[in-house]
């Protein structure tokens, strides 16, 4: 179990070697012995095993069975799981527990998954390092003492950790490719559209996008295949048929441009990933790929337009959240500061709640959506934005004129220290550098072990395509993982 | 440009979120350096540029207006932090 892959265990439940129910228990008791990696926020064995011994009897009584039978897959606890806790790391979500399946689930079921419990994650989705998460934060398998990343990093412990094959995470600036780097995983955020966001809790809507974790590329195309595809609950999903990911993986992409942003490799990079990254290339040469220099002159300008943005979506995103139909309610709202004496009991109520029930990363980005949008400032702020989004946009159409992919590291760094970088909000959101582009121009991107530290901490590379090219990615990211043996790599845990 | 505790106050009422004096404090030192990093943004030309919602290519997307099956009043009701037995319950809203 602490070296199995997805595909693998598939097979070994297929064959009859083991059932789903000694898998899940197996799990089970890794994840309750690696508790203090604080990679999930809800476990219920009860659930998990329920699930598991009924996944046993449909496979004894000859009933058709679908793409994930058996498997256990962990799922951030921002998508809604009916009558399942459902708290978004905030105490603002505490008890909240969905009336309805998100559409990832419902495809989850339907493909005879076993839902493996709720990871831990940032606030809301908002950070880079899971430690704005109510529960506290998840600790890096690789060193504890490091974060896991953000903002699904529950999701990235849990398979980096071999507590669960598979898991599911939302990206929204990086948030699953990041964490994925910094815990040694595969990690996938897919096209914008590609997979349905009904019952995804909202932070940024037209950046969000859900995505899977796995130990390889394969076992990742299995868990996007089974999620993936148009959903009429979620306008913005996109109707276009969904690739057998799997079936062509093994075959090298016919053409192999790929392309490298030379700002990407200078400055503010730790020198131990720069050079893990050309090593990459190497690797990729010497598969036949032809590696030219591309040019994303706007890409500088990625993290101050996402940072409007993602604010002011979630400024109105998180406008539900006001103690009335779900959530948390302040008990006393009477007046208590001066300026207060004119507002009325309703609104009180509303604002006590929201103080009581949000975190300083949640509050700060409300704030900075409200003000990006208020009357005075929506122009040269958030329209301003969404001008340099487009600008942004048209580069990576550009560059995907002369190569089929773009390679760079995921992440500028290695997992820092928790608490390093907690008190400078600035310095968290420049984690998302290299990966908050892909979700401004909505296109896909995955991330994938491509060595390791002299301190012995995971280093990921990104491979970034246009809209709807994830088979692309995979099939890249597949002539990675031949040559290499990274992703075979694992955190030795007592 | 620098937002004065006083603005900073008055976004905090529009986002109907209660802020300590602590609080207001933090948020205007780190808002303003957060709006000074975003400003960079005002040194590009955008005349002419179109504003990018979201990157995909879609545009209105219309369905048929058919009756489907509702939430049942018990399961909207059940994550109501104050209610009744048919509504949900705030403080009043007139005198």
């Amino acid at each position: 179990m602490a070296s199995a892959n997805a595909i693998e265990l598939l097979a070994q439940l297929n064959s009859g070697a083991i059932t789903s129910e000694e898998l899940a228990r197996g799990y089970l008791e890794r994840a309750e012995r690696l508790g203090r990696l604080n990679a999930f926020v809800h476990l219920d064995p009860e659930v998990v095993l329920s699930q598991a011994r009924a996944l046993d009897s449909k496979r004894r009584a000859g009933q058709p069975l679908g793409a994930l039978a058996g498997l256990p897959v962990a799922i951030k606890d921002v998508l809604c799981v009916d009558g399942e806790l459902t708290t978004c790391g905030s105490r603002m979500l505490k008890n909240f527990r969905p009336p309805y399946d998100a559409t990832a689930i419902t495809r989850l079921k339907a493909a005879d998954a076993v839902l493996f419990g709720k990871t831990n994650m940032d606030e809301f989705a908002m950070g880079s390092s899971t430690e704005t998460s109510a529960y506290g934060p998840a600790r890096n398998p690789w060193n504890e003492e490091c974060i896991a990343g953000g903002s699904s990093g529950g999701s990235a412990v849990a398979v980096a950790a071999d507590c669960v094959p598979l898991s599911l995470g939302t990206d929204t600036g990086g948030s699953v490719r990041q964490p994925a780097s910094l815990c040694g995983v595969v990690g996938l955020k897919p096209t914008y559209g590609r997979v349905s966001r009904y019952g995804l809790i909202a932070y940024a809507s037209s950046l969000d996008q859900i995505g899977p974790f796995a130990h390889n590329v394969a076992d990742a195309a299995l868990l996007l295949k089974a999620v993936a595809g148009h959903d009429a609950l979620d306008a913005t999903s996109v109707n276009l048929p969904v690739p057998d990911y799997l079936a062509s993986l093994e075959t090298p992409p016919e053409s192999l441009r790929v392309g490298v942003v030379p700002e990407f490799l200078g400055a503010g990079l730790d020198p131990e990933i720069e050079s893990a990254i050309r090593e990459a290339i190497k690797v990729y040469e010497a598969a036949g790929a032809t590696v030219k220099e591309v040019a994303l002159p706007h890409s500088k300008y990625g993290v101050p337009a996402y940072y409007l943005v993602a604010p002011a979506e979630c400024s109105s995103n998180l406008a539900r959240y006001d103690g009335t139909i779900y959530g948390h309610r302040a008990e006393d709202f009477r007046p208590q500061y001066p300026n207060e004496k004119d507002i009325a009991p309703l609104v009180l109520m509303m604002m006590a709640s929201r103080a009581e029930g949000f975190g300083a990363e949640v509050k700060r980005r409300i704030m900075l959506g409200t003000f990006a949008l208020s009357a005075g400032y929506a122009d040269q702020f958030y329209n301003q934005a969404l001008k340099v989004r487009r600008l942004i946009k048209n580069d990576f159409d550009a560059a995907f004129g002369e190569v089929d992919v773009i390679l760079s590291p995921t992440s500028p760094t290695p997992a820092f220290r928790l608490g390093e970088k907690t008190s400078d909000p600035l310095a968290m959101y420049l984690s998302d550098i290299y990966t908050i582009t892909a979700n401004l121009a909505g296109i896909p991107g995955l991330s994938i072990p491509c060595g390791l530290t002299k301190s012995g901490l995971p280093i990921g590379l990104q491979l970034l395509g246009p809209a709807f090219s994830e088979e692309t990615l995979l099939r890249t990211a597949r002539v990675f993982e031949k040559a290499t043996d990274w992703h075979t790599k694992r955190p030795e845990l007592m | 440009m620098a937002l004065s505790i006083d603005e900073v106050a008055k976004v905090a009422l529009l986002a109907r979120l209660r802020l300590t004096p602590e609080e207001l404090q933090t948020f205007t030192g780190q808002l303003n350096s957060i709006v000074e990093f975003v400003e960079q943004l005002q040194q590009l030309d955008t005349t002419n540029v179109e504003p990018l919602a979201h990157g995909i290519d879609i545009h209105n997307v219309f369905r048929d207006d058919v009756l489907g099956p509702s939430l049942p009043r018990e399961k909207a009701l059940a994550n109501a932090p104050k209610r009744n037995s048919e509504g949900f319950l705030v403080p009043a809203v007139l005198d």
